[in-house]
C-alpha cells in the first residue's frame, strides 16, 4: 500500500474497530464468529473424544476430568448459539445483505451498529476471560439451571459462573441493539418502489428472527438480573429454601430459548430461499405462503417452551396443551419445506457448490425436523427426555442451520464480499466432506439415545446398561466421524484465503441473479450504489416467458 | 423396536415403547416421500441445454394442490399423534393407580438414597430401611414414589423403566411404576448436577416377593442396619462426594 494511500484510507483501528460501514461490520461478525466456531469445533473435540476413547490423554487437551468435560460441553453449546450462530446468521449476513438487497447506502444508524459489535467483542472476550479465573469456565450446562449455577457451593465455579452469565447478557444487548438498527432500516430505507411484498425472503426471515429476538429476551434478561443477584449478593430469586423456585429460571429461560431455535432457523431458511431460487432458476413456489407459514412459526414460537419441561415438575396437565402446541408448529414449517422442494419442480438446476448446501440443508434439516415429533409428544418424550437422541435431533436442526446453511451463504455470497470466485472443486470435495461425516456423527447417536445413554455424562462405567460394548463401538465411530469432518474443514479454510487472491474475478453478477446485492461491482464500494436503485418488482423473476434471457432484475425497467 | 436396544421391565415400558414406533411409521413415511420427491425433482429438472424454465409463481390452483393435499394429511397425522402421545401422558404421569407401596427418592450431589417402610409397611417409622445407591422392590407391585432434591436439580431416570422426572429441591414429586420384570436396573440421573453428575448412578432390584422378604430381615436387623443407614438429616454421611473432591 502506497504512502497516499494510507493518508486517504482511515487508519486500521479507525477502519477494522471503529467503522460504521456496515459491509466492514458483517466482516467483524463474520471473522469473530468463524474464530469462535473454531472454538466451539476444538471443545467438541475435546468432549467427544472422551466418549470415543475414554480415560485416554487427548491431544492437545490432556487427561478430560469431569470438570473439563462439563465445561467443554457447557461452553459447546453457549459458543455455538450464542457466539456462532447468531452473529454469522443474523448479524454478518443481516449486515452484509440488508442495505445490500433493499437498494440503500447503509443501516439506519450506523453508530448503533458499531456499538453492537464492539459490546458483542467484549462479551466474547468476558466469556473467553473465564478460562483464565479461579475455578475455571462454567460447567453448568448452556442451560445454567439454578440452584447449580446460583450458588458456587455446588457449580464450583464461582467466577466462572458469574462471567458466563455477564457474557450472555452482553451478547444479548448487542444483538437488542442489531435487532432495532436491521428493522428499523428494512421498514424505512427501502428502494423506491419496493413494496413489502417486493422484499427478498432472506431479509424478511432476518427481520422476523430479530422482531421473535427483541420480544422473547426480556424475560431472560430479568431472569438474568435475578439470577447474578443470587450469584453475587446472596438473594433468594430461585432459592426454594429462602421462598425462591428453581422452576422460575426455567420457564425463562426457555420461553426465551425456544424463539431463539426460530432465531436462528429463520435466516438459514432465508439463505436456502435465495440459493434454490438462484440456481433453479425459478421464482419461489408461493412467496407469500412461505412468509405466511414464517409469521405462523413465528407466533407458534412464543407457546410451545414448556416442551422442554414435560419432566421438570410441572404441572402434568400442562404437557398436554404443549404437546398439542409443539405439533402444530410443525405445520407451518413442514408447509415451508414443502414449498421449496416444489421450487425445484419445472426449474432448471445448477448443482453449483452453494445450491449443493441448499439441498443438503433441506434433506439434512427434514431429518431433524421428524425426529423432534418423538420429543414433542409427551409420551415418548418421558424416556427420550435428556438421552442422545435428543442431542442428534437437535444437531440435525442445529447443524444444517448454523453449519450447513452459513457454508451455503458464504459460498454464494463470497464474490460479492471479496470480488473472487471460490475454487468448485475444492468447494464440492469440503461439501462431501463434512455432510457425510456429519450424518456419520450422530446417526450412530439416535441410537445411542435410544439405548438409554443420557447427556451430559463423561463416562459411562458406573451405569452397567449404557457400558454394553455395542454402545461403545457406536460412541467410537461417531467421535472418528467427527475427526474427519474437522479435518475436511481445512479444505474450506484453504479455499477461502487462497480464493481471495487467486479466485477467478467475479464480476458483478456471476450467478445471474435479480436482487439488488447483485446489481452493485464485487466488492461493493463505501456507499453501495453509484447510482440509488429503483424496484420496479418482486425478487425472484426467473424464467419469464419471452425473454431472450432467463432472468430480469428488480432494479432494471420492463 | 426399543426392547431390541432396552429391556422394559415395567407395566408402562411398552405403551412408551409402542406409541414410539407409532411415531416412527408415521413420520418415516413422511420423511421418506418427502426426500424421494425432492432427489426426484433436482435428477429430473437438472440443467439441460434448450430446455427453458418453467414460469410458475406457486399460485396455480392445480398446482398448489400439491401442497395442500400433503398439509391437510401432515395434519390429521398430528393430531393421530397428539391423541396417542397424550393417552400414554395422561395413564403414566396425571393419574396414579392405588398404591401397594411408598418409597420416598432423595437426589443430592451424588447420590440417590432411598427410604422405604420396614416390616410395619409405614413410612417415617423407626424401622424405615434407608439405602444409598441401591433401591430393592418387588415385581407386580404398584409403588408410588416421594422424589425431593437436597441441593440442586436432579433428574430420576430408570430407562428400563421408562421412567423420567426431575427432582427439585423444595418439591416433592409424586410418580409410580410398577416393575414387571425380575433383575437389577441402572437408576442415572440425567439433569446436570455438578461435578460429579457422571457419578451419580444407583441401582434398582426388582426382586420376587420372598426374595424381598429376606433381604427385608436382613437390613431390619440392627447390627446391618447401622452399616447401612444414613441419618437422614445430614448429607455428608456420602462417600460419593468425598470420591469426587478429591
Amino acid at each position: 500500500m502506497s504512502a497516499q494511500v494510507e493518508h486517504a484510507e482511515p487508519g486500521i483501528f479507525q477502519k477494522y474497530l471503529w467503522a460504521t460501514d456496515h459491509k466492514i461490520i458483517a466482516m467483524q461478525y463474520l471473522f469473530t464468529g468463524m474464530a469462535m466456531a473454531l472454538l466451539g469445533a476444538f471443545f467438541a473435540y475435546g468432549f467427544r473424544m472422551q466418549q470415543g476413547f475414554p480415560n485416554q490423554n487427548v491431544p492437545g487437551l490432556g487427561l478430560i476430568t469431569p470438570a473439563k468435560y462439563n465445561a467443554l460441553v457447557t461452553m459447546h453449546g453457549s459458543i455455538m448459539i450464542f457466539w456462532v450462530a447468531m452473529p454469522v446468521l443474523i448479524a454478518a449476513f443481516g449486515n452484509f445483505l440488508i442495505p445490500l438487497m433493499l437498494g440503500c447506502d447503509d443501516m439506519a444508524f450506523p453508530r448503533i451498529n458499531r456499538l453492537s459489535y464492539q459490546i458483542f467483542l467484549l462479551s466474547a472476550l468476558v466469556l473467553l476471560s473465564s478460562f483464565l479465573v479461579k475455578g475455571g469456565p462454567f460447567g453448568g450446562a448452556w442451560t445454567a439451571y439454578p440452584p447449580l449455577s446460583a450458588s458456587g457451593a455446588y457449580n464450583l465455579t464461582p467466577i466462572g459462573a458469574t462471567l458466563w452469565l455477564l457474557a450472555v447478557a452482553l451478547e444479548f444487548v448487542a444483538f437488542l441493539l442489531g435487532g432495532i438498527n436491521f428493522t428499523v432500516t428494512t421498514m424505512n430505507s427501502r428502494a423506491p418502489g419496493m413494496k413489502m411484498y417486493d422484499i427478498p425472503i432472506l431479509i424478511w426471515m432476518i427481520i422476523l428472527a430479530n422482531v421473535i429476538f427483541m420480544a422473547s429476551v426480556g424475560p431472560l434478561i430479568a431472569g438474568a438480573v435475578m439470577l447474578l443477584f443470587d450469584q453475587t449478593m446472596s438473594t433468594g430469586f430461585y432459592d426454594p429454601t429462602r421462598g425462591g423456585d428453581p422452576l422460575l429460571w426455567q420457564h425463562l429461560f426457555w420461553f426465551f430459548g425456544h424463539p431463539e431455535v426460530y432465531v436462528v432457523l429463520l435466516p438459514a431458511m432465508g439463505i436456502v430461499a435465495e440459493i434454490i431460487a438462484v440456481f433453479s432458476r425459478k421464482k419461489i413456489f408461493g412467496y407469500k405462503t412461505v412468509l405466511y407459514t414464517t409469521w405462523a412459526v413465528g407466533f407458534l414460537s412464543f407457546v410451545v417452551w414448556a416442551h422442554h419441561q414435560f419432566v421438570a415438575g410441572i404441572d402434568p396437565r400442562m404437557a398436554n396443551i404443549f404437546s398439542i402446541t409443539t405439533l402444530l408448529i410443525s405445520i407451518p414449517v413442514t408447509e415451508m419445506v414443502f414449498l421449496y422442494i416444489a421450487t425445484l419442480y419445472g426449474g432448471s438446476i445448477h448443482l453449483d457448490t452453494p445450491m449443493l448446501w441448499a439441498l443438503a440443508f433441506i434433506a439434512e434439516f427434514m431429518i431433524g425436523g421428524v425426529t423432534g415429533i418423538f420429543l414433542g409428544s409427551s409420551g415418548t418424550d418421558i424416556y427420550l427426555h435428556d438421552t442422545y437422541f435428543l442431542i442428534a435431533h437437535f444437531h440435525y436442526t442445529f447443524v444444517p442451520i448454523a453449519i450447513i446453511a452459513v457454508f451455503a451463504g458464504l459460498t454464494f455470497w463470497y464474490p460479492k464480499m471479496f470480488g473472487r470466485m471460490l475454487n468448485e472443486t475444492l468447494g464440492k470435495i469440503h461439501f462431501w466432506g463434512t455432510v457425510i461425516p456429519f450424518n456419520v456423527i450422530f446417526i450412530p447417536l439416535f441410537i445411542t439415545g435410544i439405548a438409554g445413554d443420557q447427556r451430559r455424562v463423561y463416562n459411562y462405567a458406573q451405569f452397567a446398561e449404557q457400558s454394553r460394548p455395542a454402545l461403545q463401538h457406536l460412541r467410537t465411530t461417531s467421535t472418528i466421524a467427527l475427526l474427519v469432518m474437522l479435518s475436511f474443514q481445512l479444505v474450506f479454510l484453504f479455499n477461502f484465503v487462497w480464493s481471495l487472491r487467486n479466485g477467478k474475478s467475479a464480476g458483478a453478477n456471476p450467478w445471474r441473479s435479480t436482487t439488488l446485492e447483485w446489481t452493485v461491482p464485487s466488492p461493493p464500494p463505501h456507499g453501495n450504489f453509484a447510482e440509488m436503485p429503483t424496484v420496479y418488482r418482486g425478487p425472484y423473476e426467473y424464467g419469464l416467458p419471452g425473454r431472450a434471457d432467463d432472468f430480469l432484475p428488480q432494479n432494471v425497467p420492463e | 423396536m426399543l426392547e431390541r436396544y432396552f429391556t422394559a421391565a415395567s407395566t408402562y415400558a411398552h405403551s412408551i415403547d409402542h406409541l414410539f414406533i407409532l411415531i416412527a411409521v408415521i413420520v418415516g413415511f413422511w420423511l421418506i416421500a418427502a426426500e424421494t420427491m425432492m432427489f426426484v425433482l433436482v435428477f429430473k429438472f437438472r440443467a439441460k441445454d434448450g430446455r427453458p424454465t418453467q414460469y410458475i409463481t406457486g399460485e396455480e390452483k392445480h398446482l398448489k394442490r400439491w401442497i395442500s393435499i400433503p398439509h391437510f394429511l401432515v395434519i390429521l397425522c398430528d393430531i393421530v399423534i397428539i391423541i396417542a402421545a397424550i393417552t400414554v401422558w395422561y395413564n403414566i404421569k396425571q393419574v396414579m393407580p392405588p398404591a401397594d407401596a411408598t418409597v420416598r427418592v432423595i437426589g443430592q450431589q451424588w447420590a440417590w438414597s432411598f427410604q422405604q417402610p420396614g416390616p410395619d409397611g409405614v413410612l417415617d417409622t423407626a424401622d424405615d430401611i434407608r439405602t444409598v445407591g441401591e433401591l430393592h422392590v418387588v415385581v407386580n407391585t404398584t409403588y408410588h414414589f416421594e422424589l425431593m432434591s437436597r441441593d440442586v436439580v436432579h433428574s430420576f431416570a430408570i430407562p428400563a423403566f421408562r421412567l423420567k422426572q426431575d427432582a427439585l429441591p423444595g418439591r416433592t414429586i409424586s410418580g409410580w411404576f410398577r416393575p414387571n420384570r425380575v433383575g437389577t436396573y441402572d437408576i442415572q440421573c440425567t439433569q446436570m448436577c455438578g461435578l460429579g453428575h457422571a457419578l451419580m448412578a444407583g441401582r434398582i432390584i426388582v426382586e420376587t416377593p420372598q426374595d424381598h422378604a429376606a433381604w427385608l430381615i436382613r437390613n431390619s436387623s440392627p447390627a446391618v442396619a447401622e452399616q447401612q443407614a444414613i441419618p437422614a438429616s445430614s448429607a455428608d454421611g456420602l462417600v460419593t462426594m468425598a470420591e469426587v473432591r478429591q
